[in-house]
């Protein structure tokens, strides 16, 4: 069977030691479509990174039509016809469609100036001949997120790409969306196009692709053809394991509310509404879980309730505080704590000390700080016990985060957030890219919390995850929580789905219980 | 007071101080425009414009041609503009802390400079320096009132016009233009389409290098027939300030100078009320902050009420 990009033996190590793959073989016949499937960080983006030049194989060859080929850059790979479709859209926002496609390689006129008329020409045409309906005169800030992505694809094709990369592209998309995408991206494939769709969305995988490659932890694990395939096998292969975790776990008994949440909105830079009038109540003692694919306002949600966000409409109440639009030092006083879904940025100071991060939020306490000093035997005192207490493997406190892998990286967000003088907690994403034995004593601790009476809402973008531990759940989609569910364990993974995809929609009164009275 | 504001306003020989003093920052803003939409702050413009003015003034003395002392003023001013580079991009020091750093570099260096040259520490009166042509423009100068203000001026007064004009050519009408937006506002996805991100930065800094040098050039060869120990007087800073007022258009420049300009001149006219004189020289910086505030206090209601608007807008589905 010819191929006409092929992957052998690749392997890719990080510098700081990750195999991101492991002896890869992968091959992808022309004018199909493949689907590249696998968890959040199985390496299916590392793999792509490699085969579109922006990262170079630690082992292992590339072959492009049966010849080895090795990129220095995605400059190479576009010169031999590989174009791709990052999930960050590589857009100029003030500038118009037509102006983004020709960028690089602009028309001109006979005077050597821009040539703005054969720009929206060549779009125009570009978008005639593979249907891919787009306005070139309009700027991008004022466009809808799917004709962006239309524009991408036609900027691949503008230079030349045979083989498309699409990474994650419906993620950002409505249904109708996606169904019009792959319209369209079955037409490309007719034309003789060859594409990679890679994605962690099964049900989309089927209707699209004609194979199947499935991945798991940085290894290949098989390539199917779709038609002689089910899911489950699929669904097996990506997973390795079950689905939903066990942990023990107790019967929650929710108390008062401890956070009340109103009617709050949110709109992006690019005037797209990713918040749309969100209300719930957290109560005390129990953990909301909050399910949706990422993207549809889980993350501006969170910034909202911890200060990093405003709010257009409605508030934010703790146990009767308005804590609307406050700023995070209000809002930690007022007894919120939060694990922020980015550990390397916003949870913690990477250049600081492991000692210095887990005091960060309480430095300024009287057992810290007498008379505008720092009681550093103090400090070094209450760290070495959160260091204990969460198990943080280091050889002392003092050592820069920045030195700690990511499983023990994360244990220090928690270590200070769960020991913050705080009954309310915001946890975003608390096991993301960590490894197997930190993910359960992270679980576990969530859940003591819990026990001990504290409110926790849990954003996750694992649904394994969140079914584990929540004892009630909503479901974002577009911004809005489209479904409320009392009962966690009572929930199928399959019915999420149909909410989480914007399949279903609980009705109005259903999704006011959450605001329990 | 007011019929002595009144006054001043109506006179041609107050627009025609406004028009001068309001080229050279409308010059230094243009650069300042031009390095923000690439996505680099020129904080060394100042520097630029030092450097320009004292080796404007040497070069016309040694060679007796105040279109050589122009040349090599500019150049100068692009040297600096290039260490800012050089510092900034291949180095990656921050822009800012690089920028100040060789603005307090030329507030010494063109004094040390001057001295070594002269043995004076303050003006550069013992050189036999030339300055810039005067130039009259026919017809225009016959037309009353407005040829006083316009005509008889400086050249290169003249050449910031046709300054504003280049700028936004190249913005606009040019290949280069929208790739210093790309740039500017997404660098990755000016990376992605093959543009080299250095090179177009460096490109803006040569230009804003020449258009300081061009306002350097005139302070101490123009403005005034000789080189004095901080003769840019914060011009290089203020610019940076109008350049957001400007919005980052060359147009914009124009009104973002003037308000600079406008200031400037009547302050000029205060001295003779009576004010203090180090009040009156405060005017026109003063004057550009509060613009600066008020410009970018209408963005931000503006940007929130936008977003409101499409929230409501999209409440409906």
């Amino acid at each position: 069977m010819d191929t006409i990009l092929e992957a052998v033996d690749l392997c890719k190590v990080y510098g700081n030691g990750t195999a991101a793959n492991r002896h890869v073989d992968f091959a992808v016949r022309p004018g199909e479509i493949h689907g590249l499937v696998g968890e959040n960080g199985a390496g299916k983006s590392t793999l792509m990174k490699i085969v579109y030049g922006e990262e170079s194989p630690s082992s292992g060859t590339l072959l492009l039509d049966g010849r080895p080929v090795r990129f220095g850059s995605s400059r190479d790979a576009i010169a031999a016809g590989i174009g791709m479709v990052h999930q960050h859209f590589m857009l100029v926002p003030s500038l118009s469609l037509a102006e983004n496609l020709v960028l690089g390689s602009e028309p001109r006129k006979k005077s050597g100036m821009y040539d703005l008329e054969e720009a929206v020409r060549i779009t125009q045409s570009l978008s005639d001949k593979y249907n891919l309906k787009v306005t070139p005169r309009a700027r991008v800030v004022d466009v809808s997120v799917s004709m962006r992505q239309k524009l991408e694809i036609l900027k691949t094709l503008y230079r030349g790409a045979r083989i498309l990369i699409l990474d994650e592209p419906t993620a950002v998309l409505t249904p109708q969306e996606t169904d019009e995408l792959f319209v369209e991206l079955k037409d490309l494939r007719d034309k003789g196009h060859t594409i990679i769709f890679i994605s962690h969305k099964l049900g989309e995988v089927f209707e699209l692709c004609d194979r199947v490659t499935v991945m798991r932890d940085g290894a290949m694990i098989a390539t199917h053809d779709s038609g002689d395939v089910d899911r489950q096998t699929i669904s097996n292969e990506m997973v390795g394991r079950e689905v939903r975790l066990t942990v023990d776990k107790k019967a929650a008994s929710p108390g008062a509310s401890a956070l009340d949440v109103r009617d709050l909105s949110y709109v992006d830079d690019f005037g797209i509404t990713m918040v749309d009038r969100v209300s719930f109540s957290l109560r005390e003692g129990e953990v909301l879980g909050v399910v949706g694919v990422d993207g549809n306002g889980q993350s501006e949600l969170v910034r909202i309730l911890t200060g990093s966000a405003a709010t257009l409409t409605g508030s934010v109440r703790k146990r009767g505080t308005d804590i609307t639009n406050a700023t995070p030092r209000r809002i930690r006083r007022a007894g919120i704590a939060h694990v922020a879904e980015d550990r390397m940025t916003v949870g913690t100071a990477l250049p600081a000390s492991i000692a210095d991060n887990l005091l960060a939020d309480r430095y300024s306490a009287p057992e810290y700080t007498g008379g505008g000093f720092l009681r550093r035997s103090a400090m070094a005192a209450a760290a070495g016990d959160i260091v204990k207490r969460f198990d943080i493997r280091c050889s002392s406190p003092g050592q820069p985060v920045a030195s700690l892998s990511g499983g023990n990286m994360q244990k220090v967000v928690i270590g200070r957030e769960f020991t913050a003088a705080a009954d309310v907690l915001i946890v975003s994403q608390p096991t993301r890219g960590v490894d197997i034995g930190a993910i359960e004593f992270i679980h576990r601790t969530i859940l003591s919390m819990r026990d001990a009476g504290k409110a926790i809402l849990l954003v996750s973008s694992d649904l394994g995850e969140v079914l584990t531990l929540s004892d009630s759940l909503v479901v974002m989609h577009s911004g809005r929580i489209v479904a409320y569910f009392p009962d966690a364990s009572a929930v199928t993974d399959k019915e999420l789905g149909l909410f989480m995809l914007g399949v279903k929609r609980q009705d109005e009164t259903e999704i006011r219980k959450v605001l329990h009275g | 007071m007011l019929d002595f504001i009144a006054g001043v306003f109506g006179s041609s020989n107050y627009w025609f101080i406004v028009v001068r003093s309001t080229a050279p920052i409308l010059l230094v803003t243009l650069g300042a425009v031009i390095t923000e939409q690439a996505g680099i702050k020129n904080m060394a413009l100042e520097g630029s414009m030092l450097w320009a003015a004292l080796v404007g003034v040497l070069a016309s003395a040694a060679t007796g041609s105040a279109w050589i002392g122009l040349l090599a003023g500019m150049a100068a001013g692009v040297a600096i503009a290039l260490v800012l580079g050089i510092f900034a991009l291949k180095l990656d020091a921050n822009a800012v802390l690089v920028g100040v750093a060789l603005n307090l570099l030329s507030t010494g260096g063109t004094v040390f400079t001057l001295f070594s040259i002269t043995g004076d520490k303050g003006i550069s009166s013992s050189l036999a320096s030339k300055t810039l042509p005067v130039i009259r423009i026919p017809f225009l100068a016959d037309v009353p009132w407005l040829g006083k203000v316009l005509s008889g001026q400086n050249f290169i007064i003249y050449v910031s016009i046709v300054a504003v004009i280049v700028v936004h050519v190249i913005l606009n009408k040019m290949t280069i233009g929208r790739r210093i937006r790309a740039t500017g506002e997404n660098v990755d996805a000016a990376r992605a389409a093959g543009i080299d991100p250095n090179r177009i930065k460096f490109f803006t800094l040569v230009v804003s290098g020449m258009l300081a040098g061009l306002a350097g050039c005139f302070l101490s060869m123009g403005y005034t027939s000789n080189f004095t120990s901080g003769i840019s007087a914060g011009r290089g800073y203020v610019a940076n300030a109008a350049q957001v007022v400007a919005g980052g258009t060359a147009v914009g420049s124009i009104f973002a100078a003037l308000i600079f300009g406008i200031t400037d001149a009547m302050a000029t006219f205060l001295q003779n009320v009576g004010l203090p004189p180090e009040l009156i020289q405060a005017l026109p910086y003063a004057v550009t902050i509060v613009g600066f505030i008020v410009v970018t206090l209408i963005r931000d209601k503006r940007e929130a009420a936008r977003k409101l608007r499409l929230f409501s807008r999209g409440a409906g589905r």
